[in-house]
């Protein structure tokens, strides 16, 4: 019981840590609540799953050709859709939520509402500590500790990264120091969509894929965000970790505990934000000027 | 002059000075006629059941924008109001065998202290914070109904209660001008010092309360408000329906009402009416029957146009055609037709 608590909890706040972290990019730099971000994440493991088992592509060329194409279409949505209308608050979130349901819709009319599944990328099983655990669940943990990894090493150390966080303290001020905030907003976009699809490369093959696959990950990222504070990085990571945990303790100990994962998950996250309204390591952001 | 022909005078007269003044207001007047007398021309029973669902989420998506709209809470789990309504309405009718006309209050009761239960916690959040925060509770619900399913019905929900009446003409007859009522309402308090004290929020809540407004107080009444008009819609939804099921909990249905919201204007209740009168039946009814699209497809062609209209027209629809055909006079701030050059009551240039 307990090894399946950690084995599970370890891949799902990992996941739920990668998705996150992209979500907390976008909205800390942009300030946009990206509703389509696990759309994005969806349309990944269906791409994979149509190029690998439909048209019998290679498994890795398939996805490398997936999280491509994903990364595009999420920057080019963001370009097109989401930057002209990002000045009216409710109506950008309508925007994303519309992007969210078109691609819902397109995969339900293209692939059916069945559920998929995606051969795993190595197969097998390993014991650690007597503990079996599949190959492709260390595989997906360790891909998630290299890209945090990355992520973190890109906006600390590059000259693109520091430009990135630089608006995110100050659009304005960033502005007037020569950055190209357009520019750096999309690049923004396109790394959070580039997580959003590597997260979903990563899951497809230990879950079946179906259109309503979203949804769930959806909540449960903002719940992430909010618990860990918006726009911190390192929040998002320990929301994650603690939601994740949270969500596999309550399916493996609770009866009847997967309808009440989410119940119990979203809790702890009002609870938290009830004590501490800015979330675990929120920063106050400072009213944005007119 | 008897008093019949005097109180028929002053209608008269308050609907020339107060209706037929602005071609917004006389379209609203219209399409309110147009639904009451519908009936004469068909009676079909799918329409109308398309008409009465319409008139339903019209009451539920102008109850989210008296909440979100006005007072600037950002509601992402507006469809907590409505499902513990129909869930209450649902449960009182199967168990004490209560009639509709008991239950629909008492289930929009039950939706006045969701609010609460969700407002005062919420008082402390603020922006996207509380957005996120709201989007919890009718999950957490959820997750609750699906755990005891021999209370709630689990995933097959409520079925069979009582319906509103045995006609689906009654029906109609109970829910449009309840629409039509509460609508009016629920614009009336927009439009009273209340609702000011809720734009005052919205725009700026320091200064509201160094102005001595008890934004706490206010806030509250805005969530138990918004909470009573969507739990009357909830608890019509289930008695018309027959059922209470998980759905009127989901997270697509606290979507939905802000797409409708946003659709249609929001800040203005009558846009969000507007907007589920014209996308509800536009997408059941007349993508099906008059341009053979498959029910498959209708979602993604209410996105497609969603998306669309909100390009071209980022404020939402109404607000789009109230910008174009009416101006605000600067003097006395009422609303005057775009081709005046007077105003009607100040007589100030419009410029």
């Amino acid at each position: 019981m307990a090894e399946n608590i950690i084995v599970y909890g370890l891949v799902s706040s990992g996941v739920y840590a990668l998705l996150a972290v992209g979500f907390s990019l976008i909205f800390g730099v942009a300030r946009i609540v990206n509703l389509a971000h696990t759309a994005f994440y969806m349309l990944a493991a269906y791409l994979i799953y149509s190029l690998a088992s439909a048209a019998g592509l290679n498994l890795y060329l398939s996805i490398i050709i997936s999280i491509i194409i994903v990364t595009i279409a999420g920057t080019l949505s963001y370009k097109f859709l989401i930057a002209r209308v990002r000045q009216h608050e409710a109506t950008t979130l309508i925007v994303t939520i519309a992007i969210a349901v078109i691609i819902q819709e397109a995969l339900l009319k293209g692939f059916g509402g069945q559920p998929r599944g995606i051969p795993k990328l190595i197969s097998g099983s390993m014991e650690i500590f007597g503990v079996t655990v599949l190959n492709q669940q260390l595989l997906t943990f360790g891909v998630v500790v290299f890209l945090l990894l990355a992520t973190w090493f890109f906006l600390m150390k590059t000259k693109s990264g520091v430009a990135i966080r630089a608006i995110a303290q100050d659009r304005e001020v960033a502005n007037l120091m020569g950055i190209n905030v357009p520019r750096m907003e999309m690049l923004t976009m396109a790394i959070s969509v580039g997580l959003a699809a590597i997260a979903g490369a990563l899951v497809a093959p230990l879950l079946l894929v179906t259109p309503g696959m979203w949804t769930h990950p959806l909540v449960m990222i903002l719940a992430v965000v909010v618990l860990g504070g918006l726009g911190s990085l390192q929040g998002s990571l320990i929301g994650a970790i603690i939601l994740g945990f949270a969500e596999n303790m309550v399916v493996f100990l609770a009866p009847s505990g997967s309808f009440l994962k989410t119940s119990v998950a979203l809790t702890i996250m009002l609870i938290v934000i009830l004590i501490k309204p800015e979330g675990l390591f929120g920063i106050v952001f400072e009213e944005e000027r007119g | 002059m008897s008093l019949p022909a005097a109180y028929f005078t002053k209608a008269f007269k308050l609907l020339r000075g107060e209706v037929f003044v602005l071609p917004s207001r006389t379209a609203v007047l219209l399409i309110g006629i147009l639904l009451l007398i519908f009936p004469a021309f068909s009676q079909e029973p799918f329409i109308l059941r398309v008409l009465i669902l319409a008139a339903i989420f019209a009451i539920f998506a102008a109850s989210w924008d008296l909440l979100s709209g006005f007072t600037g809470q950002i509601n992402f789990g507006h469809a907590l109001f409505f499902g513990v309504a129909a869930y209450t309405a649902a449960l009182l009718n199967l168990n004490l065998g209560l009639a509709p006309w008991a239950t629909i209050p008492i289930g929009a009761i039950a939706a006045v202290l969701a609010g609460l239960v969700v407002g005062i916690p919420c008082l402390r959040l603020r922006g996207t914070y509380l957005a996120f925060a709201t989007l919890a509770f009718p999950l957490i619900l959820l997750g609750v109904v699906y755990a005891i399913p021999s209370v709630s019905g689990g995933e097959l929900g409520l079925q069979s209660i009582d319906p509103l009446s045995k006609s689906r003409v009654i029906s109609y007859y109970i829910i449009i001008p309840s629409m039509i009522v509460l609508g009016f309402i629920m614009w009336k308090i927009s439009d009273s010092k209340i609702g000011l004290l809720f734009h005052a929020i919205r725009e700026d809540e320091v200064t509201a309360r160094a102005s001595g407004i008890n934004t706490t107080r206010y806030k509250l009444l805005a969530f138990c408000l918004s909470g009573l008009f969507a739990g009357i819609a909830g608890g019509l939804y289930a008695h018309f329906l027959t059922q209470a099921g998980p759905s009127t909990l989901q997270l697509l249905l606290s979507f939905q009402v802000i797409i409708w919201a946003v659709f249609g204007g929001i800040a203005t209740i009558y846009g969000p009416i507007a907007g589920v009168l014209i996308l509800y039946p536009l997408t059941e009814y007349v993508l099906i029957r008059y341009l053979s699209v498959l029910s498959q497809a209708k979602m993604l062609i209410f996105a497609f146009i969603v998306l669309l209209v909100l390009l071209f027209m980022p404020q939402g629809l109404t607000t789009w055609l109230r910008d174009k055909t009416e101006k605000i006079c600067p003097r006395c701030k009422l609303q005057n037709v775009a081709w005046r050059r007077k105003c009607r009551v100040c007589t100030a240039e419009l410029d």
